[in-house]
């Protein structure tokens, strides 16, 4: 043991530079594979002599970017992650009990999950439509739009999360004469967190897509909306630019579930060692 | 005077999901005496752990009764602590926190009392310095150590142990052995241990059941009289081989049911 720490402190003493720069390299690889990306397209577009309304150049994209007024793309951003952000708390608060419930009973389980999957294998894109017909034009339709697209991963997440937990748990529990509730909120909901977490990571970014579905069927502000005008307008460049701004948006916010992981759960990233 | 622990003809059958069922146990009659320590060997799937559950009271036995105190288990009791076979500690608590869970699981809150005696457990398994450290940073000996730390918490007159030191490397597993054999003697236990190592069997118990394949039933009942406290050299000892290959051939011994 005292051996191995040694010669691991050695060798990479020994090898501290080149190891510090390949780090830095293998740190900065996205980014610069990004660059080299965008370097590429811009070259190409120049080079080949691509017509704007089918290939605009990332310079193109840019200066459509600066030309739109900044209070105008605040504006729309907020239309889209306030209807995102909602439409992913209501799944939050919806998906939880309903994989309780699907947990402390099997007569739940077996005929809730069937009529989730039904609902989940409907195109809600398809739906969408019928449901600002029924709902109305406000933020209402649209948020429930963005939970029908988001909430099943969480669901399936906590559900299965919640289903992993070690056999000799449950007999701890049982053989303590605990409560049912005090199973679950203590340890079979802390149990999930590690999954829940990967499926609140995909549904995040459903809830974007989720918003952007309901601002291509009725809105007239948004991320999506924009996109959908500045295209019918042929305004190309401005309708990539949309799309960047609504990509980076995307990212953010699955970042930033990533960072409460990191925050409120440290010890879900952990990998616990269990021999 | 009923005896401490007692198995009266118990047979365990389970239906398999195919419908089918499965004899698991067969018959199986032996007593505990008070602060003896008992360990259990035979083929893995001979219903050993079938054994420990039937006396946790987390599973009632199909034919046949079982005694504490000399009343039939009927349910879980404070009075019985439970060692698994893998640690199984809540991962998003400290050494701390996972040890004193049973109150916390059980009541719903934890008084400054149950912290001081979750301190004292933890220093006496050798971890005093290491309540605030999580799970994940562990080594599985220590994990496990918790383990038993948490499973004396409520003070249980019986301590359960499936195959504890199973999932460790040789060397920690005969150390926890003695570990096990040190915090018996401070604080005395009747004790079902569940191994399937012979050498692990002979040298931490006052009696060794030997069980056969499925359906298990029991083959023999071997009291090992070696002196205590048991060490490095009771494994040396003429009378230790002797015991061990003694098990041994009980159990590659082809058996016929009686
Ligand atoms: N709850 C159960 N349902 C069905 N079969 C079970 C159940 N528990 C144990 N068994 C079966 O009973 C037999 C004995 O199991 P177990 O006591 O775990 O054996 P051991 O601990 O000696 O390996 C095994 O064949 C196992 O598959
Ligand atoms: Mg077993």
């Amino acid at each position: 043991m005292n051996t191995q720490v040694k010669s691991e402190t050695l060798s990479t003493g020994r090898t501290m530079r080149p190891e510090r720069g390949a780090r830095l390299l293998s740190k900065q690889a996205p980014l610069l594979t990004l660059l080299s990306f965008l370097l590429a397209w811009e070259l190409g577009c120049r080079l080949g002599e691509v017509p704007e309304y089918l290939l605009p150049a990332p310079s193109a994209i840019l200066a459509a970017f600066t030309d739109v007024d900044a209070m105008r793309w605040l504006g729309h951003l907020w239309s889209t992650l306030r209807v995102a952000l909602l439409g992913f708390l209501i799944s939050i608060a919806v998906s939880l009990p309903l994989a309780i419930g699907m947990v402390r009973s099997s007569y739940l389980s077996r005929t809730l999950y069937p009529a989730l999957v039904v609902v989940q294998s409907t195109p809600i894109v398809a739906v969408a439509p019928l449901i600002i017909v029924i709902l109305g034009t406000g933020d209402a339709p649209r948020i429930l739009i963005t939970c029908l697209i988001s909430f099943f991963p969480i669901v399936v997440a906590a559900t299965t999360g919640m289903m992993s937990t070690p056999p000799e748990l449950i007999e701890l529990s049982r053989s303590l004469r605990a409560r049912g509730s005090r199973e679950i909120w203590q340890i079979r909901l802390p149990y999930a967190v590690p999954h829940l977490f990967s499926g609140l990571k995909v549904a995040i970014t459903l809830s974007i897509i989720g918003a952007v579905v309901a601002e291509f069927v009725a809105a007239e502000q948004g991320l999506g909306y924009f996109v959908q005008f500045s295209t019918s307008y042929f305004k190309i460049p401005q309708a990539f630019a949309g799309l960047f701004f609504l990509s980076a948006v995307s990212l953010l916010l699955f970042r930033l579930v990533q960072l409460i992981q990191k925050r409120l759960f440290p010890w879900s990233l952990l990998e616990t060692r269990q021999h | 005077m009923k005896p401490f622990v007692s198995f009266e003809q118990i047979s365990q059958v389970f239906s398999r999901p195919d419908g089918s069922s499965l004899m698991a146990l067969k018959d199986v009659s032996f007593d505990i005496g008070r602060h003896e320590f008992v360990a259990v060997v035979g083929p893995s799937g001979c219903g050993k752990s079938t054994l420990l559950r039937l006396l946790s009271g987390l599973l009632m036995p199909t034919r046949g009764q079982v005694t504490l105190f000399g009343q039939p288990v009927t349910e879980p009791r404070d009075e019985v602590g439970i060692v698994f076979q893998k640690p199984t500690l809540l991962p998003w608590l400290n050494a701390l926190e996972n040890v004193v869970f049973p109150v916390r699981h059980k009541t719903g809150r934890v008084a400054r009392a149950d912290y001081e005696r979750a301190r004292e457990l933890i220093a006496m398994v050798g971890l005093g310095d290491f309540c605030d450290r999580m799970p994940g940073e562990l080594s599985g000996g220590m994990q496990q150590r918790l383990g038993i730390a948490r499973a004396l918490l409520l003070d249980p007159d019986v301590l359960l142990m499936d195959e504890p030191f199973s999932a460790l490397d040789a060397l920690s597993r005969e150390e926890m052995g003695f570990e096990l054999l040190r915090i018996w003697n401070e604080r005395p236990k009747t004790v079902l241990f569940i191994t399937h190592s012979i050498t692990e069997a002979v040298l931490l118990s006052d009696r060794v059941l030997v069980m056969s394949e499925r359906p298990g039933t029991l083959v023999s009942n071997i009291a090992i009289d070696l002196p205590r406290p048991r060490t490095v050299a009771s494994i040396q000892e003429k009378r230790f081989h002797e015991y061990s290959s003694q098990i041994r051939d009980l159990i590659y011994r082809p058996h016929h049911a009686a």
